[in-house]
């Protein structure tokens, strides 16, 4: 599968009935947090809490979690120099927290995830909802909602690009053909998902 | 959050590819504004990370650094240490004396048992001018300078613009008047090259004979061996204070007197002390800042030291931040 794998419509119509499972799961909002992780996770779970608010009339808080500082996959080269702060607007410790990312992929960035969200307290439950699961787990780590799975090579690029991020909603596969992967040509490939994606 | 972030520069996704590709951080005369800010946002995550109930994270695991001081210290040595902590790194330190230095080492060979013994990054404070970048080219390890002699202290060059931008944001067009012993101060000369990067405006104030010669009023009687950006220059200290937005105060090293380039204590207060008056003549509200250890009543008065425009034990504070964040990007970058 190549090309784009996700319209616009495609992508609010998954975002709104990740919204639905998550209710529908915790049986309501009660204790529910959203935590996503830098950059794409967070516009998701930002989106997730609007749907609550239009769907349940309840405001779910939002965090923003950066993992940079607790990964250890990605060459520093690729990961970029940014890191963010963490900022979570409410006490982790007897919450359900709702990890959300841009695509699941190895799952070594869902487990640096867990260490950093672990050093804030200790949630009831942490739960994981993606937009993109591409499979190639190396870890035993699964999602709990997925907004489309999408089988791909492991030559290839899932870029997800949103609104809030990159102007417009879609995301696409590329075919990555390593004999063309010049240094430059990598690096800008990477660019896309520094800091937050596995791709 | 990311729209803030972004709206201060390019989008997120184009900000990161700004580039890191230093080995090691002697000075700041070679920092464009684009890496020195790089340096300040990853200190602001490093702040987040010190807020926290446990301020560790395990971003070094497994790195360990050597703090080699030729010279006291007490804050940044301490601020060093922490911040490799914090980062999950181990530390060593090693004061010259009780060393083998003692025993006749040289500096090189000092160095080269440090890196033999596994150490990954180098914090170094020497007397002499240079002696970092000597150093830095006889090792693989990253460098790191914490002083040399009148030269350089680019971290604290770099924890001082990170207090500035914290309470004054973009600092481009900002009046930073720094008052004292110009001519002596390795911690003015790294801020001058830091503000003229991040595009302040930059004032030096001191009586004459504490000004490097280039700056000092008249022809030259000796080329300034180390050039720096031009700035303003000013001996009254009232002139300089008018409308600055920070006052940065540095400490006068009372063997100065002794040298016989001031006539005594007294009159350099009475001429040179930033007191409540002469405050006045800035900007309502403008930084006060002293990077440490302040004689009182001598360059500073006591009330002004402790007003509430005083960010002297905040720029402390930043300093395991910002150290944090120039270990991080050396250690991770390479």
């Amino acid at each position: 599968m190549v090309g784009v794998v996700l319209s616009a419509d495609d992508i609010r119509r998954a975002i709104s009935r990740i919204a639905h499972e998550i209710v529908e799961r915790n049986r309501g909002l009660q204790d529910v947090v959203l935590v996503g992780m830098r950059t794409r996770g967070v516009p998701i779970a930002r989106r997730l809490a609007g749907a609550f608010q239009e769907f349940e009339g309840e405001t779910v808080s939002v965090g923003a979690l950066d993992i940079g500082l607790y990964r250890d996959d990605i060459p520093y080269r690729e990961l970029g120099p940014r890191i963010q702060p963490t900022e979570l607007p409410t006490d982790i410790d007897g919450k359900r927290v709702v990890l959300v990312d841009d695509v699941l992929y190895t799952g070594r960035s869902i487990r640096a995830a867990l260490d950093a969200l672990i050093d804030f307290g200790r949630p009831a439950s942490i739960q994981l909802a993606v937009l993109v699961d591409r499979g190639h787990r190396e870890l035993p780590i699964r999602p709990d909602y997925v907004g489309k799975n999408i089988p791909t090579a492991l030559g290839q690029d899932v870029q997800v690009l949103l609104e809030e991020t990159d102007g417009r909603d879609e995301v696409v596969v590329t075919p990555v053909l390593s004999a063309l992967r010049t240094p430059m040509l990598r690096s800008e490939s990477k660019v896309e998902g520094t800091g937050e994606g596995e791709r | 959050m990311t729209e803030e972030r972004t709206a201060r520069g390019a989008p997120a996704a184009l900000e990161a590819q700004a580039p890191w590709t230093r080995r090691h951080v002697l000075d700041l005369d070679d920092f464009s504004r684009v890496e020195i800010e790089i340096v300040l946002d990853t200190a602001d995550a490093m702040k987040e990370v010190l807020g926290r109930e446990v301020p560790r994270v395990p971003a070094l695991r497994g790195k360990t650094l050597v703090t080699l001081f030729y010279e006291a210290s007490t804050r940044t040595r301490a601020s060093f240490e922490l911040a490799a902590k914090a980062l999950g790194a181990d530390v060593i330190n090693i004061a010259a004396g009780g060393s083998s230095v003692e025993k006749g080492e040289s500096l090189i060979d000092t160095v080269r048992t440090l890196q033999a013994v596994g150490a990954h990054l180098l914090i170094i404070r020497h007397a002499s001018s240079g002696a970092p970048y000597l150093v830095a080219r006889h090792v693989e390890m990253s460098v790191i300078n914490a002083g040399d002699g009148w030269h350089a202290h680019p971290t604290q060059g770099l924890l001082d613009l990170y207090t500035m931008r914290s309470h004054l944001g973009d600092l481009r067009g900002r009046r930073v008047v720094i008052v004292g012993d110009i001519a002596h101060s390795r911690v003015a000369r790294s801020n001058i090259w830091g503000l003229t990067a991040m595009g302040a405006q930059v004032v030096v104030c001191a009586p004459p004979t504490l000004l490097p010669y280039g700056m000092r009023p008249g022809p030259a009687p000796v080329e300034e061996p180390l050039a720096l950006p031009r700035v303003q220059v000013e001996t009254d200290l009232d002139r300089a204070l008018e409308g600055a937005d920070v006052v940065m105060v540095l400490r006068l090293q009372k063997e100065r007197m002794a040298a016989g380039l001031l006539p005594s204590l007294r009159e350099y207060a009475r001429l040179y002390q930033v007191d409540q008056e002469r405050l006045a003549r800035a900007r309502p509200g403008a930084l006060v800042m002293h990077p440490g250890p302040m004689n009182e009543g001598v360059e500073i008065s006591p009330a002004v030291a402790r007003s509430a425009q005083s960010v002297i034990e905040e720029q402390v504070s930043n300093g395991v931040a910002v150290r944090m964040a120039v270990l991080y990007l050396l250690a991770r970058g390479r």
